[in-house]
């Protein structure tokens, strides 16, 4: 019995827009039944040649403030404490938390901001490390949203969509192009940065899409993948042994019924075991020269940190992985936002510079697309009191600053511009639907093309809107 | 629809390598045939949804040309300069012209749409028009005929009408229905089925050496009067109502809907018709004179998620909530994609945006707030006891009456007593008294700041600076006077919270109209805490956590007199909202005005009380600060508020005593010098007061549905946005479907009860074509979601509308539902599979065989449980918590942690875990179990390493190989092979062939061997797991058989349905 994921393939071609013989598919589907992850579509979705072959976001959860990163606002200084004109409110509507209140003060940024390399990206103090190779990433100021909270917020830029149920962008990957390393899968997660905001499953979620796609999260306390240690007593001699049983068995029993989801078992149980040793060797950074740890922070050393996660998303890299996600928490800083933000920025500044120069340096930059940048981002009015040198910044949706990096990006640039308020988006919108169309592109995939059908709609990522922006491709 | 299905199959292989996927597609999705006479509902309507209905549907906004082809007049009328559709001209219709044009302007569909017909669809539309293009409407929204049963060659196989069905069905195909399943296979099939664990195999054999002719039907009797019938049906409903523990949004808090669950067991169990089933869950509130268990069922539509995030737009939410309803109960009873209709009509099936919020009008209705509480229930919720609880309720009102009737009976006792004590007491010392339960601190201000509250434990309070202070005289001895420049520092005491009950009442006379009068809270403006305030003359009691959307501001509507003593209490009964809030003036309640009412994390601050300060200080004299942990009564207060001491009350003519003062003087006299009888009398009825609370509190809840007197307008809401409201509608059903009876009433009761009307073309259809699902794997109609035009048709059309009307004809009769299934020679048939079979039905749509796949997640984790004999069975109550690798919660969501139960709590049927939506039960999720964040009515089915390291690693399942080899040593002696055949039957059902046994002797041999060599493995091996271990059996010998059980455990075999 063909399970679903066959007739979910089967939809997928049959969408695409490119020929393939039914033997072709044939195959193609025995070998995806046979290895898990291994199946390797990717030369009959693709609709023109990729820029990238894989994907590192880090995702920046919490909203860090454009205002006080990238969006430099100098004449702001002049208008500190001064109310928000409503010409720039424009009515909009505001969270619960700040609705009430009886005055916006303008909080401008204590930060100084500095132009940045060749290309003279505005960059403040705060990120030393991304400063000094602002001329490998592309910056868009003019980034934009729907949602106004956290939870719709981070799920609508990872789904396509605010409510939960839709797969995240790893798991339409997984499923469109399969894995590249059969001994992996093709999506990891890893979290990182205690407190703030909680993160969900749905995140790297498959939603509707066959459970395989989900991404893997990798844990840094633990088994680094759920249940991948034998239990105390059993090593890998034995473990061994004990699998060419249960193949035996199985076979005899495929023998007798006929049933091609037993040959899949086998080569799950295979492809576990082959995890129990792919994904330790992956984990394992002892192998790691002092260079390494020179150029990312001592924090890789340690796991659970963003730095340490920096250093696997490189190593997953080398190793073909399709889409590696990471997940920071802590942005959330609707108070004591000056303190709050410097630690943040200390802890992933560095580690986020380092995996570009790591990259660049391997020869993995050219077709590794790096994504830096949050759900949303921060008011320029103060939230609360506003201090000489204190003041907080609730949830903003109409504008926020990303950088992307590598796998064909427009290296040394910065795209979009915002109001003198960095409120509104005045030049070169970018909405989330165009950057996750635009991620796509550059892995070679029209994005109204990846499609799965469910609840008699042919879903996709960018739902029915998403434009590819080209000035942001080198 | 398939009957050409398998000649297009074997076509395929021949076409050369340039035909498109698409095309490929078509022959699988849709089927069709040119020699044979076209179906439209089967062969062109699907074509004409996927690929026009788009733009040329039913939404009308999107239509292109005022041109659409989802309704016969539209299809057939007047387009452009000519007709879309000529029957039998092929030439003289322009939408053959159109799909066949190379144009890019004029072909249709057009280049940039993404959708492309393939040659074979263009045949088939071509065929139609030669045929003269009959329409028929789409076949889901005809009401179902109960058909005649077809003709059929080999009527020896059949055993019931289904088997005619399929068997025709087989006929046409010149296929034949397999073997049927032997014994074994059969009895594990069924009880996997309806129960959700093996046989045991004593079970197996009686039923292998069961000759009679019912011994079939017995089984499923057997198997349908279990318990575990109920348990294992009520989890593919709990996916589909989105059951969890938890809100599921951001911070995921914890909610209690534990007592619906249990509701759909008991209703399962007990075989409630399946319409009642129905009108209990969606308006079971609305019956007349609803039960407590009729309103438990409504919490089917509080299952959606709720939205607890702070700063959140609560109108947006309470929206999606409804949209959610919308969606979840079309889904489940229509098979309709509603929630498609939500932004704009639907782009495929004839439901307008209009009546998508003209069904939502009466999910509309609910007394809900769209900011849900994060911690516990959001309103509106219902005490939910259970059977026992009610019983036990009862007798504790029983033991209040009776005890009520003796105090009553005592009042002239009491009176009499009264007089004489009052004539013997000597005015020489002035006696005081106050309410002592639950009293934990009083600071009386006389002369020293000193906390007199005799409460055990107390830690002395600190030292405290008198000089911030003026005694003066007070309303109580002295009181304390206080400059608007400082306040008292009372100590770390009275630290509440918000699930707290606590009350503060003092003296006081304020100068001044604005100052904090008792506060425990961060000192500045805004500051998180409680305080007890006075704003410009107004009383006001804050709860804050952050200001201002995480807070509760209540403020009394008439300002308090300045230089004037005046008492003031306030009461919080921990209910977490403005109205759990209660305040007095002198003993009578103040009315307050909700400022704020959305708090969702605690309030308690860690700060110490404060006296006349907190946000901002007082101005005034306070005196007699009392504070106690619990909420005072309203007849408390007014005693509270009493300023005349014993003594002075008793000065006054008895006549001339307020009530408050008489009150007063009963509660001193009753616990100082009443008889014994009375005495005892009194504390009686308090203690039978407080263990009712006590109890009372200990009671569950439910979130239910409830309607509000007031209706919720509802609008159109363009673009399907919270604030675009447009058109005011009113609650109605789609056109498309039968009309609401007469004299219905336009509720959710009526539209419930309209969901059971008989003649209703969809919700029988879609109740036993799940059903279906889960026995063969796939749905009659494989897309169980959608019933629509972009659905499949049926594969057996006749055999769905046949078990649709027996199941309306039978009273909606489900267990006879499943009785029929299971008893049909369809059912029954061996799962084996020959290669060619394979070939031709990969998915057994024809069902020439029986079903074979994987089992659902939660059945894989009991049975192996049960085998093992870990299994602890016990239906309902609260959920429970397993093992899980440690930190999964705290390493995401860094507030909560993951409490693992311990004793049986860990060996619980899966429907029992907890279900935290954001962070789902990992084994389960791997196994596909679905996330419960929204409907879902079928699961996927995976096969991946991910399940195969948790069924090998997980500490349950090692745990159970375990537990199985202790079972397994201790029953069947110490012969190998004896062990090996008595745990495979255990699990399996069936004996090893002599290949299997062989493999196992040789494995069991090569462990033995290895902990042999390496005994400290064995012990590690056996530490897994809380589950005793049997220390009397040889710890290398345990180890090793361990492992052979964890061999077994992990056949595919094992987790499949065969």
């Amino acid at each position: 019995m063909l399970d679903s994921l066959d007739s979910t393939r089967r939809d997928f071609f049959g969408r695409s827009a490119c020929g393939l013989g039914a033997a072709a598919l044939a195959s193609l589907l025995h070998s995806d039944r046979a290895a898990g992850w291994q199946a390797n579509p990717s030369d009959n979705v693709q609709t023109h040649t990729p820029t990238a072959k894989r994907v590192i976001y880090l995702f920046q959860s919490g909203a860090p403030s454009q205002l006080d990163l990238f969006d430099h606002k100098p004449n702001l200084a002049d208008l500190r404490a001064s109310e928000l004109p409503d010409s720039i409110r424009q009515g909009q509507r505001l969270t619960g938390m700040t609705k009430d209140q009886p005055s916006f003060p303008v909080a401008p940024s204590t930060f100084r901001f500095q132009r940045r390399g060749q290309s003279g990206a505005w960059v403040s103090d705060l990120l030393p490390h991304t400063a000094e190779i602002a001329d490998e990433l592309c910056f868009v100021r003019s980034m934009h949203t729907e949602a106004i909270n956290h939870d719709p917020a981070i799920t609508f830029i990872q789904t396509g969509a605010q409510l939960a149920g839709r797969p995240c962008m790893g798991a339409w990957l997984s499923y469109g192009l399969g894995s590249e390393n059969k001994d992996l899968p093709s999506f990891v997660a890893m979290v990182s940065g205690a407190g703030g905001q909680p993160l969900y499953d749905r995140l790297w979620g498959s939603g509707f899409l066959p459970t395989r796609y989900a991404g893997v999260k990798f844990r840094s306390v633990g088994d680094p993948v759920l249940f991948l240690s034998n239990p105390p007593g059993i090593d890998a001699g034995l473990r061994r042994s004990f699998l060419d049983d249960v193949a035996k068995l199985n076979e005899l029993k495929r023998q007798e019924v006929g049933d091609p989801e037993i040959t899949t078992r086998i080569a799950q149980y295979e492809m576990a075991f082959r995890m129990q040793t792919s994904v330790p060797e992956l984990t394992d950074i002892s192998d790691e020269p002092q260079h390494t740890f020179d150029l990312y922070g001592e924090d890789a050393r340690k796991p659970g940190t963003f730095a340490f996660n920096c250093l696997l998303a490189r190593r997953l890299a080398e190793r073909d992985v399709r889409f590696v996600q990471l997940f920071h928490r802590g942005w959330d800083q609707h108070t004591d936002l000056p303190n709050k933000i410097a630690v943040q920025c200390r802890d992933t500044d560095r580690a986020s510079a380092a995996l570009v120069q790591d990259l660049k340096q391997r020869g993995l930059l050219k077709d590794t697309l790096v994504v830096w940048g949050g759900e949303f981002g921060r008011t320029v009015y103060c939230q609360g009191k506003l201090t000489a040198n204190d003041y907080g910044r609730d949830h903003h949706p109409r504008a926020f600053s990303i950088w992307m990096a590598g796998g064909g990006v427009n290296a040394g640039t910065t795209y979009g511009e915002t109001d003198e308020f960095s409120y509104n988006v005045v030049r070169d919108p970018v909405h989330v639907h165009d950057l996750n169309a635009t991620i796509l592109h550059c892995l070679g995939i029209d994005h109204t093309g990846l499609t799965f059908k469910y609840q008699g709609r042919h879903h996709r990522l960018t739902d029915v809107h998403g434009k590819v922006l080209q000035p942001l491709l080198g | 629809m398939i009957e050409r299905r398998w000649e297009q199959h074997r076509h395929r292989f021949s076409v050369v390598c340039g035909i498109t996927l698409s095309v490929f597609s078509a022959v699988i999705i849709s089927s069709a045939a040119t020699a044979a006479e076209i179906s439209f509902n089967r062969d062109i309507r699907p074509i004409l949804s996927d690929v026009c209905f788009k733009c040329h549907g039913p939404d009308e906004q999107q239509r292109v040309g005022e041109f659409r082809l989802d309704t016969k007049a539209g299809a057939f009328g007047v387009v452009e300069d000519g007709h879309a559709l000529v029957p039998h001209d092929v030439a003289g219709s322009l939408l053959f012209q159109k799909i066949t044009s190379s144009d890019p302007d004029a072909q249709m569909p057009p280049p940039d749409s993404g959708r492309k017909l393939s040659a074979r669809q263009v045949e088939l539309l071509r065929q139609w028009i030669v045929e003269g293009a009959p329409w028929q409407e789409h076949w889901a929204f005809i009401p179902p005929q109960k058909p005649p049963l077809p003709a059929i060659r080999a009527s020896g196989w059949c055993r019931n009408p289904i088997d005619h069905f399929v068997l025709a069905r087989l006929e046409r195909e010149g296929l034949q229905p397999s073997v049927t399943a032997d014994r074994r296979t059969l009895i594990r099939r069924a009880t996997l089925d309806l129960n959700g664990l093996p046989p045991t195999p004593e079970e197996v054999e009686a039923f292998v050496e069961d000759e009679s002719s019912d011994a079939w039907s017995r089984v499923i009797d057997r198997l349908l009067r279990s318990p575990r019938y109920g348990e294992t049906m009520a989890v593919g409903w709990l996916d589909a109502a989105r059951y969890a523990d938890t809100s599921g949004y951001q911070n995921d808090g914890p909610r209690d809907m534990w007592r619906w669950r249990d509701w759909v067991i008991d209703a399962l169990n007990r075989n409630m018709p399946f319409d009642r089933f129905t009108v209990e869950q969606l308006a079971g509130d609305l019956l007349p004179g609803a039960s407590i268990s009729q309103q438990i069922a409504t919490g089917f539509n509080r299952n959606h998620r709720g939205n607890a995030e702070g700063g959140i737009i609560p109108e947006e939410y309470q929206v999606e909530y409804v949209v959610d309803r919308v969606d979840t109960t079309a889904t489940v009873w229509l098979g309709l994609t509603m929630g498609c209709a939500r932004c704009h009509d639907h782009k495929y099936d004839p439901v307008t945006q209009k009546e998508f919020y003209q069904v939502f009008a009466c999910f509309n209705n609910i007394p809900e707030s769209g900011r849900a509480i994060k911690e516990g229930n959001s309103p509106p919720y219902i005490k939910a006891p259970t059977p026992e609880q009610q019983l036990a309720l009862q007798r504790l009102d029983d033991r209040i009456a009776s005890v009520e009737l003796r105090v009553q009976g005592l009042q002239d006792v009491l009176h009499t007593e009264l007089v004489t004590w009052e004539q013997s007491f000597s005015d020489k010392v002035d006696i005081d008294w106050t309410i002592t339960d639950g009293l934990v601190n009083r600071f009386e201000f006389d002369g020293s700041i000193h906390d007199s509250a005799d409460t055990p434990d107390k830690e002395s309070a600190p030292a405290a600076d008198v000089s911030a202070v003026q005694f003066g005289p007070g309303q109580h001895g002295q009181s304390a006077g206080f400059d608007g420049q400082q306040n008292v520092t009372a100590g770390d005491v009275a630290n509440f919270g918000y699930f707290d009950r606590f009350s503060i009442s003092m003296w006081m006379k304020p100068r001044q109209s604005t100052g904090t009068i008792v506060s425990r809270m961060v000192p500045v403006e805004q500051g998180s805490g409680y305080y007890v305030h006075l704003n410009d003359g107004h009383l006001q009691i804050n709860l804050v956590k952050r200001w201002l959307d995480d807070s509760i501001r209540v403020e009394s509507r008439d300002t308090l007199p300045l230089n004037e003593w005046q008492h003031i209490t306030m009461t919080y009964d921990g209910s977490r909202v403005a109205k759990g809030i209660r305040a007095y003036r002198n003993g009578e309640p103040m009315e307050l005005l909700v400022r704020y009412d959305g708090i969702n994390q605690s309030f308690a601050a860690d700060e110490p009380l404060r006296i006349g300060g907190g946000y901002s200080n007082f101005t005034g004299d306070i005196d007699d600060v009392q504070i106690y942990e619990r909420a005072l009564s309203q007849e408390d207060a007014s005693r509270v508020a009493v300023p005349e001491s014993i003594s002075h009350i008793v000065a006054i003519e008895p006549v001339r005593r307020s009530p408050a003062q008489t009150s007063k003087l009963i509660q001193y006299f009753i616990q100082h010098h009443a008889s014994d009888d009375l005495g005892e009398a009194y504390e009686e009825m308090v203690n039978a007061r407080r263990d009712r609370e006590t109890f009372y509190e200990s009671i569950p809840t439910v979130m239910v549905m409830q309607e509000m007197e007031m209706l919720r307008p509802t609008h159109i809401l363009t673009r399907g946005q919270y604030d675009a409201p447009a058109q005011k509608v009113t609650f109605g059903v789609p056109d498309v479907l039968p009309s609401l009876p007469d004299g219905a009433p336009h509720n959710r009761l009526g539209f419930a009860r309209w969901l059971v009307e008989p003649g209703h073309p969809l919700t029988a259809r879609v109740a036993v074509n799940r059903i279906w699902q889960m026995y063969f794997g796939t749905g009659l109609v494989k897309t169980t979601e959608d019933f629509g035009a972009q659905g499949d048709m049926p594969s057996h059309p006749d055999l769905l509308d046949w078990l649709a009307t027996e199941f309306i004809r039978s009273g909606w009769d489900v267990k006879a539902l499943h009785q029929v299934i299971v008893s049909s020679a369809t059912y029954r048939q061996s799962s084996a599979v020959s290669a060619q079979l394979r070939d031709r039905d990969p998915e057994n749509r024809l069902l020439a065989r029986g079903p074979r796949f994987r089992l659902p997640a939660e059945t894989v984790r009991d049975q192996t449980l049960f085998i093992s004999g870990l299994l602890k069975e016990h239906v309902g109550g609260p959920s429970v918590r397993p093992y899980q690798p440690d930190g999964l919660w705290k390493e995401i969501a860094s507030t909560t942690n993951y409490e693992q139960s311990h004793g049986d709590d860990l060996y619980r049927r899966s429907l029992y875990t907890y279900w935290k939506r954001t962070v789902a039960p990992p084994t389960m999720v791997t196994l596909d179990a679905t996330a419960r964040e929204s409907c879902i009515v079928k699961r996927s089915r995976t096969n991946t390493p991910l399940q195969a390291l948790a069924l090998m690693n997980e500490v349950t399942f090692v745990e159970a190989a375990r537990a199985l080899a202790q079972r397994v040593m201790n029953e069947s002696g110490d012969v190998t092979e004896r062990r090996i055949d008595q745990a495979f039957r255990r699990v399996v059902s069936r004996l090893p062939t002599a290949s299997e046994r062989g493999v196992l002797l040789a494995a069991y041999a090569r462990y033995l061997e290895s902990f042999q060599n390496n005994p400290q493995a064995a012990e590690q091996l056996l530490s897994v797991g809380e589950s005793p271990r049997d220390n009397s059996l040889n710890a290398v010998k345990l180890a090793a058989w361990t492992t052979v059980m964890s061999v077994i455990l992990n056949l595919d075999e094992v987790v499949t349905k065969e």
